[in-house]
Order: structure tokens, then sequence, then C-alpha cells
């Protein structure tokens, strides 16, 4: 192998990268937090709502769960223009992102409401909380705290499979390394980079994730 | 200019679909068999292997797959080959599913309780032996609804070898499109026909998780 694998191009491109980089934070800050209160509303919606509502967001999770994400991104931005919704590159990536880590949310969330204790619910009601007062002030925080490093995971995940968005010319990390390796045919460095990036990234979040955790539930000790 | 009916859209499809089922098959059984070797690796009291298999884990779930795939489509193009995007996407999902199984399966064998493995090791067994007849058989029986439910996941994947190139639904679906100008009708087929191939997945992943719980709460 005759391969001598050539980085001088990084100073000229960091500031493309940069820019990348930055937009794959802010689709994943918009996606993540839009996205979770998606998932706790559909949680909500699913465990405890009202029968009818029950239905359509099943139908909502399961047809999101059981779809690539690449395709429900080409299906908001190609598909639904021609029935007169449209919306530029970003919107488009937001929107799959938040609509995606809603549905994988909600039944992570779900899973947390669920396991709370049925006297939990009996004991609001005897301290005459309405079922919407029980959830949002007795329920709803130690289910998050339950599955928080799982919900954790899921917004890693959305993040990494946020490198499609490139497909509709978003321009985030990928569409960066795509662009330089266009420039300068050096596609194998460009994309070691862009990797070694994600993984940084994807430790961020992670750290980002436990810290929000540790500010939403304080006193409670991790178990 | 050629008009072209639902059934023509459909049919096109569906013929394409045959390549995602050949290469998830090929992704979920190539990385289920890799995922074994690196569980032992990943359970092994060799402090290093088990770091190793451990790094090998991370990375692959810590980085895009997308970006895994752009690796081994360039990657592999550097020792000279002409790579054709099947064998890089074929490349990609299997290591990436490999990680993905072996974490699950990692947590599978470690759930079995320790007495298990000291009770098999007092009978005198080696650590294979172990493994084949006392750990991995009652390991199985939980592993199977999360790993059932992984092959969703493949199926999703396979999506992402539209971008290298490789031929299979989403890729069709966009040849399609560009030929009908009907994005609308192109992609929600394409959804419904993956939301047929994952959805008696996930429902099965569900009931035997179900069915296999009770089983187990009646020891």
């Amino acid at each position: 192998m005759k391969y001598h694998l050539d980085f001088s191009w990084l100073p000229q491109y960091a500031p493309d990268i940069l820019k990348g980089v930055m937009i794959t934070l802010e689709l994943i800050a918009v996606g993540g937090v839009l996205g979770i209160l998606l998932g706790i509303f559909c949680a909500w919606a699913r465990a405890l709502g009202p029968r009818w509502l029950k239905a359509p967001v099943g139908l909502y999770v399961e047809l999101i769960r059981n779809t690539p994400f690449l395709i429900q991104l080409f299906f908001i931005f190609f598909g639904l223009p021609s029935i007169g919704v449209q919306m530029n590159e970003l919107t488009a990536a937001n929107l799959a992102m938040v609509i995606n880590l809603g549905a994988y949310g909600c039944e992570i969330i779900r899973a947390g409401i669920q396991a709370t204790p049925k006297g939990q619910f009996e004991a609001g009601r005897s301290l005459a909380m309405s079922p919407l007062q029980t959830f949002r002030h007795v329920v709803l925080v130690p289910s998050l705290q339950r599955i928080w490093p799982a919900l954790s995971s899921q917004v890693v995940i959305v993040m990494l499979g946020s490198s499609v968005v490139s497909q509709i010319a978003a321009q985030d990390l990928t569409f960066a390394a795509n662009f330089i390796q266009s420039r300068t045919f050096r596609a194998f460095e460009a994309y070691i980079v862009s990797t070694i990036i994600y993984l940084v990234l994807a430790i961020l979040v992670r750290q980002v994730m436990a810290l929000i955790g540790r500010t939403l539930f304080p006193r409670r000790k991790a178990a | 200019m050629i008009e072209f009916t639902t059934w023509d859209i459909l049919r096109n499809l569906l013929l394409a679909a045959r390549w995602t089922v050949l290469l998830s098959l090929v992704s979920f059984i190539g990385g289920g068999l890799l995922g074994l070797a690196l569980l032992f690796g990943r359970i092994s009291p060799r402090r290093w292997l088990s770091k190793a298999t451990g790094s090998y884990i991370e990375l692959f779930q810590g980085t895009p797959l997308l970006m895994q795939m752009f690796l081994a489509f360039f990657g592999l193009g550097l020792f000279g080959v002409d790579v054709p995007a099947r064998l890089a996407a074929g490349l990609a999902l299997i290591l990436w599913s490999a990680a993905f199984l072996t974490e699950i399966w990692r947590g599978c064998v470690e759930s079995i309780a320790r007495g298990q493995w000291e009770a098999s090791a007092s009978l005198g067994m080696g650590r294979l032996q172990q493994m084949r007849y006392v750990i991995l058989p009652q390991a199985l029986k939980i592993a199977i609804p999360p790993t059932v439910g992984f092959s969703v996941q493949v199926i999703k994947g396979t999506a992402l070898t539209s971008i290298i190139g490789f031929v299979e639904l989403s890729k069709a679906g966009t040849v399609v499109t560009n030929a009908t100008f009907q994005p609308f009708t192109v992609y929600g087929f394409v959804a419904l026909i993956y939301f047929a191939l994952c959805w008696p997945l996930s429902k099965s992943s569900q009931i035997l998780e179900r069915k296999l719980n009770v089983a187990h709460r009646n020891h």
C-alpha cells in the first residue's frame, strides 16, 4: 500500500468544519429540546391521556420507529412541498429530528411513567390534585429521572443520525466533509477528521445530558 | 412524456426492496457472528482484551453509521482495489451491528447470576464449557427480544447505503422520484414498505419480551 495520509488541507478548511460543527450542534440542541418535550406529551397521551388521543399517537410512534430517518427526512423535504408545505433545508432537518426523537422519546418516557407506583397517583388524588396536576407535580420528574440515561443515549443516537441531513443540503458537519473531499480529493482523511469530531461531539452531548440530569434532579441520588 | 401508474412505481420499489432484505440479512448474520466472537473478548477476564473490545464498541456506537460507510468505501479504496458499493455497505453494516449486538448480549450474559459461573467452575468446567453449557443457554432466552428488536435498526440502517450508491429501497425511491416527479407518493410508498418490513419484527420483539418475561417470573 503506497498511500500517504495528507492532512495539509486542514488549516485552510478549518472554518468550514467549524461551521458544520455549529450547525450540527444547533440541530441537536433544537431537536433535543423540542423532541423531548414532544416525547413527554406523547408519553403522557399514551400512558394517561384520553382514549381518542391514544390511537393517533400510537400510530405516529409506530410509523416513525419503523421507518428510516433518511426516508422521513426525504418525505418532509421532497414530499411535503407537493401538497403545498414548503420549508428550507434546515427547518426540514430540525422538524425531522424533532419528530424522530419525539417518537423514540415517547416510548422511553412512557416506560418511566408506567414504573410509577400506583400509590403516587392515589396520593396526588387524595391531595385533591387533578390528574394533570398529579402528572405535572408528582409523576413527571421521578419518571424522567428513572429513564434519563436511556433518553441521553437516544439523544446521542439522534445526533449521530443527523449526519444524513447533508443529503438535503443542510450544511452540517458531514456536508463540510463532503465539500472538503470534493475540493481536495482527500476523501479518507476528510472523513477520518469528521468521524473523530463526531466521536467528540457524542461524548460532549452525553456530558451535557448528564449535567442537565444533575440540575433537573438535584436532591435525589442517582440510583 | 411517459406516464407512470401507481403500480409501476410500487413494482419498481418492491423489486428494489429485495436488496434491502438481502443486505439486512447479510449484515445481521455477519454482525451476529462477529458479535459473538467479540462477546467472548468483552467478558474475558483478561483486562486488555475486554478493554480493547470495549473501545471497539465505543468507537462504533459513538460515530455515525454514515461516516463508517464513507470510511469503508474510501478506506478500502486506498488499497488500490475498485470497491463496489455493496462491499463497503456490507462491511460497514457488519462491523456496526457487531458492536451493538455485543453490547446487548454482554448485558444478557452479565444478568446471569454469579453463582452459575461459580457452580460450573466448581464442576471443573473450562471457560468455553461454562459458556456453552451453562451461561449461553440461559442468556439466550433473555437475549432474543432485544436481538429481534435490533434487527429493526439493521433494516433501517441499510437505508444509508443509498448514500454511497448501493441501489436498494431508498435509492430506488430517489431514482423513481426523479423519473416520475411524484415525491409524495414515492417516498410514502418507500416508508410503507420499510414499515411492512420492520413493524412485524418490532411487534414480535415486544410479544417475545412479554412471553419470556412471564416464563422467567414463574421460576
